[in-house]
């Protein structure tokens, strides 16, 4: 693992939505919801990055900002050395050949309409049109049978399909321009468990039998610690802590991983019950109208007024690559 | 280990079928044609539809007399002597000028349907299109198309209508222009509706990720599924159409001599309907007919196309 | 006597496409305070099954089997009695919070509704027992949200609602139907704590229906295992996870990936969850069983009791999963 490529490199990056605030007179002015705050990271060739948070941490907008399907404010997104966020919409969707996405609800992703021979066969039409009749068929048989799909069921519709196979298509569709990276929105929380794992094995033996790339975004722990080669935590559109799986799982450092942890259940009853009660009082705060400083700090056992006056910097202390973004970091014991 | 399945992604060729061919797939549009035909009104209607559209094809041939020529040996005692009958091969009777009214109302038919048709047609063509593009692109291009629709909106298009009439003389052609400029706005406005409601699925997503050029997803992702509140929609535009051009001809405005359409054979009919109520009668029993019959169809494709099962 | 008793459950939907069986052979027992996890994919009854206990199928659902809720028959009951029943002596908790309570009701009269229409006391006193209730569920600033519109809720606060709703007649017994499946993990694991504190101050029992097996370790005492509307195990928890019985369940835990360990690869079921308008005859698991025989497509042994209360519904002897 010597050089690996640089594959993206997110740098600051801001997505900020302007909301009319509800029973407004038509002129006020809309206020802002900073989806994404200050969001950095690397990705390498064939690393998977696992991303992690709950509802309004911004992980989705994030995807979505990093394709350029979403404006984002500030920042910079440089994919394969060049900035994303300064190209236009016709350069944009030249480049989506190598970056592709896969979401969450199966079905809802796939046209109602067409059939899923046609839905797999869209990227390579558009990009290369003259791509026909039978060599398109037959890349379209090879890319079905590669995610567990039989060929003859091309001409089916996608409401025919069950989740675990809708979601087979989608990975199609998005595999057949052979991309370098792929993000996955949330592609397993839509599914039973017993499918759940057929579809991540399925993106595991892809990535690794086709030199992928992963960004594997997930609000399940369990999943992505399964998957990922490095885990990244955002909390209302700011990174946490970001550090490679096994570091973070042995030793996390700001106190909302910790919480987060401590807080998924694990199947086995002895060990379920042994867990203290949760210690992570109250609801998210509205995403509207972040605490000032620190915006974990209204529900952190550790913080302090200072907390609620700086925010904390994304900082890699131990030089391990893992960064923590947390006042009182030291503090904790390991 | 108990579940050793190491290429599970493989593993569920047993789960599909059996058949070994290509499978056809069953598409959204034959689940709908089951449905409709589990309606019994709107497969009646349009039973009854076809039916009527035979007779203003091929009706003119049931018949030896024209639309035109006058029977002049019944004209002296139309009161009795024009009376529908199946002997003097009138089968409507006679008109108060002594035209066949069977013959005529064949014409009137195919006028009025035409009319119908094209405009409904007319209408979804260009209200489909205005109406996706306006919803997909959206900001300032919407808000100038919305505007530019609302103000055409407004137009008096009776008056218009009338106008044009007065000015260049009664053109068939010309009413199908009025026609088709009336009836595309509301189409437009329903369509756009429904485009804002797709445009935030997940499927238009992933063609945008996909990099599909945006005329393209238009084309081939929004407009066949609004296809279903477009198709039942239009089945009931073309009453209205008809009901319109209608009101044209009762008001004199419409088709010339010697065409003629249900509208200017009711029109005629009320001013004979004491002495020769048959006269009024027939055109408005079709007329009547084709529009129970349209509605009841547009309810059955309304239920067909439950846009829940999309 | 157990509290509730459930023997040979069926439920069935008339479609205009056939015959859904929802449910088939459903038996259970629960006694008094007590925490029953009912586990199962989707398609596996298990939502249908209690829906059943409270008579809230639709009309085209047909019910067989016999339900007794202390020593009261339940199923087929004049709707005025369930009405009775209903809130007063078993609650229930939806999946959604924001589809559960009226949106157009501030909370206040929500609650307030239910006390007076079953425990027949004056406004004033019902808006102080519900007050009470609500700082149980531990509502912040419960006198001042008490008379918010639901939408101004986050959705553990919702769902702390419901469960303040489902209690304020002291219940015997209570219905989570899927209660956690739409929060975020950390306000889950708040609302999982709650539930076990009330359950044992007001000593209710508890149906909890879950997909998740994690949150079934954590707080129930007995486990159902379901697929394809048939029972496929029942079992103390810690006898089930220590040693399950059953080829399903086996698969299942070997599916989930956990948090506390580190697997290579998951072992994963083949195929598809199960289409219920087209059932094998037999056992509904035949077509993804890795221990499968020819017979099991056609029939199904009845189930089979052993150990400590442990049920298990399979063709195949317990050895032959080990």
């Amino acid at each position: 693992m010597s050089e690996q490529q640089r594959l993206l490199t997110v740098e600051n990056l801001r997505v900020t939505f302007d909301i009319m605030p509800r029973n407004a007179w038509p002129w006020t002015l809309p206020q802002p919801l900073k989806a994404v705050n200050n969001v950095s990271f690397t990705l390498n060739e064939g690393e998977t990055l696992g991303i992690v948070g709950e509802s309004g941490c911004g992980k989705s907008t994030l995807a979505r900002a990093i394709m350029g399907m979403v404006p984002s404010q500030a920042g910079k997104v440089v994919w394969l050395g060049e900035d994303l966020r300064g190209l236009n919409l016709k350069q944009l969707r030249k480049r989506r050949q190598r970056l592709q996405m896969v979401f969450q609800d199966p079905l809802a992703s796939l046209s109602p309409r067409m059939t899923v021979g046609d839905i797999i066969a869209e990227p390579l039409r558009t990009h290369y049109p003259d791509i026909k009749g039978a060599e398109l068929r037959e890349k379209v048989d090879a890319i079905m049978d590669r995610v567990g799909l039989h060929p003859h069921q091309k001409n089916r519709y996608p409401h025919e399909f069950s989740g675990g196979q809708c979601q087979r298509v989608g990975i199609a569709r998005a595999l057949i321009l052979e991309p370098k990276l792929i993000i996955c929105d949330e592609p397993v929380s839509a599914l039973d468990v017993s499918v759940q794992a057929q579809v991540i094995n399925l993106l595991k033996n892809l990535q690794r039998d086709m030199g992928l790339s992963l960004i594997f975004i997930a609000h399940d722990l369990s999943v992505v610690k399964h998957i990922s080669d490095r885990v990244m935590v955002l909390y209302l559109g700011n990174v946490a802590e970001n550090a490679p799986r096994a570091e973070l799982f042995a030793n996390p450092r700001h106190p909302y991983t910790q919480a987060l942890m401590a807080a998924v259940p694990i199947p086995d009853p002895e060990r379920e019950r042994a867990k203290p009660p949760a210690e992570l009082e109250g609801d998210l705060p509205s995403p509207m109208n972040p605490p000032s400083g620190c915006v974990f700090r209204t529900r952190c056992p550790l913080a302090t007024d200072y907390c609620s006056r700086e925010v904390p910097v994304l900082e890699d202390k131990t030089g391990a690559g893992h960064w923590v973004a947390c006042h009182y970091v030291e503090r904790q014991e390991s | 280990m108990f579940f050793s399945d190491k290429h599970a992604g493989m593993g569920e060729l047993a789960d599909t079928l059996a058949e070994d061919a290509y499978t056809e797939g069953r598409s959204l549009w034959r689940d709908a044609r089951r449905r409709f035909m589990n309606h019994r009104a709107a497969v009646a209607s349009l039973v009854v539809l076809a039916l009527l559209l035979l007779f203003a094809a091929f009706g003119q041939y049931l018949s030896p007399w024209d639309n035109e020529s006058i029977d002049w040996a019944s004209l002296p005692n139309l009161d009795e002597d024009g009376l529908p009958s199946l002997a003097s091969q009138h089968y409507f009777g006679l008109d108060p000028i002594g035209r066949d009214l069977y013959q005529r109302t064949v014409q009137g038919s195919r006028i009025s349907l035409m009319v119908g048709v094209l405009g409904a047609l007319t209408a979804v063509v260009i209200g489909t299109l205005y109406g996706a593009i306006s919803g997909y692109v959206g900001g300032r291009t919407d808000a100038i198309m919305m505007r530019t629709l609302e103000v055409l909106s407004a137009f008096p298009f009776m008056f218009l209508v009338i106008v044009l009439m007065a000015v260049f003389g009664r053109n068939v052609l010309l009413i199908f222009v009025a026609i088709g400029a009336v009836s595309w706005l509301n189409m437009a406005r329903i369509v756009r509706g429904q485009t804002l409601s797709l445009k935030r699925k997940e499927y238009i997503e992933a063609a945008m990720s996909v990099g599909v050029h945006p005329f393209l997803i238009v084309l081939r992702h929004i407009v066949p599924n609004v296809l279903g509140v477009v198709i039942v929609y239009a089945t009931l535009l073309v009453p209205e159409m008809i009901l319109f051009e209608s009101f044209i001809s009762f008001l004199g405005l419409g088709v010339s001599e010697p065409y003629t359409s249900w509208g200017a054979l009711i029109s005629e009919g009320a001013d004979a309907m004491w002495t020769a109520p048959w006269t009024l009668i027939f055109p408005m029993l079709m007329l009547v007919l084709t529009l129970f019959c349209f509605n009841f169809l547009g309810d059955g494709l309304r239920d067909a196309l439950d846009p829940k099962d999309r | 006597m157990a509290m509730l008793e459930v023997n040979n459950l069926e439920v069935a939907f008339d479609t205009p496409d056939g015959t859904l069986q929802a449910v088939r052979g459903l038996s259970y027992q629960l006694e008094a305070g007590q925490t029953l996890g009912i586990v199962g994919e989707s398609g596996a009854g298990k939502s249908q099954g209690v829906f059943a206990l409270m008579g809230l199928l639709p009309d085209n659902a047909r019910v067989n089997g016999e339900v007794i809720f202390e020593g009261e028959p339940l199923l087929n009951l004049p709707e005025k009695r369930m009405n009775q029943i209903r809130a007063a002596r078993i609650g229930m908790i939806f999946q959604d919070p924001m589809t559960s309570l009226n949106p157009f009701m501030k909370v206040s009269d929500q609650l307030i509704e239910v006390l007076v229409q079953h425990k027949g006391i004056s406004r004033k006193q019902a808006l102080q027992e519900s007050l009470q209730m609500l700082e149980a569920v531990r509502i912040p600033e419960a006198r001042n949200r008490i008379h918010c519109y639901p939408h101004e809720f986050s959705g553990g606060m919702r769902q702390r609602v419901m469960i303040a709703m489902s209690l304020l007649c002291r219940p015997r017994l209570l219905i989570a139907d899927e209660p956690t499946t739409a929060l975020d993990v950390t306000v889950q694991a708040q609302v999982m704590d709650l539930l076990q504190e009330l359950q044992q101050e007001f000593n209710t029992a508890i149906i909890l229906i879950t997909h998740d097996l994690g949150v079934v370790a954590g707080s129930c005492d007995q486990t159902l295992v379901m697929y394809g509307g048939q029972m496929m195990e029942f079992a103390a928890t810690r006898d089930l996870f220590r040693d399950p019985s059953h080829p399903y369940t086996k698969g299942l835990m070997g599916a989930i990936p956990r948090i506390d360990e580190q697997m290579d690869e998951l072992v994963t079921i083949p195929g598809n969850p199960p289409n219920l308008m087209n059932l094998p005859p037999g056992c509904p698991f035949c077509d993804r069983c890795p221990v499968a025989e020819p017979r099991c497509y056609h029939e199904l042994d009845p189930p089979e009791r052993f150990g400590a209360e442990r049920i298990r519904v399979c063709n195949l002897p317990r050895e032959a999963i080990r």
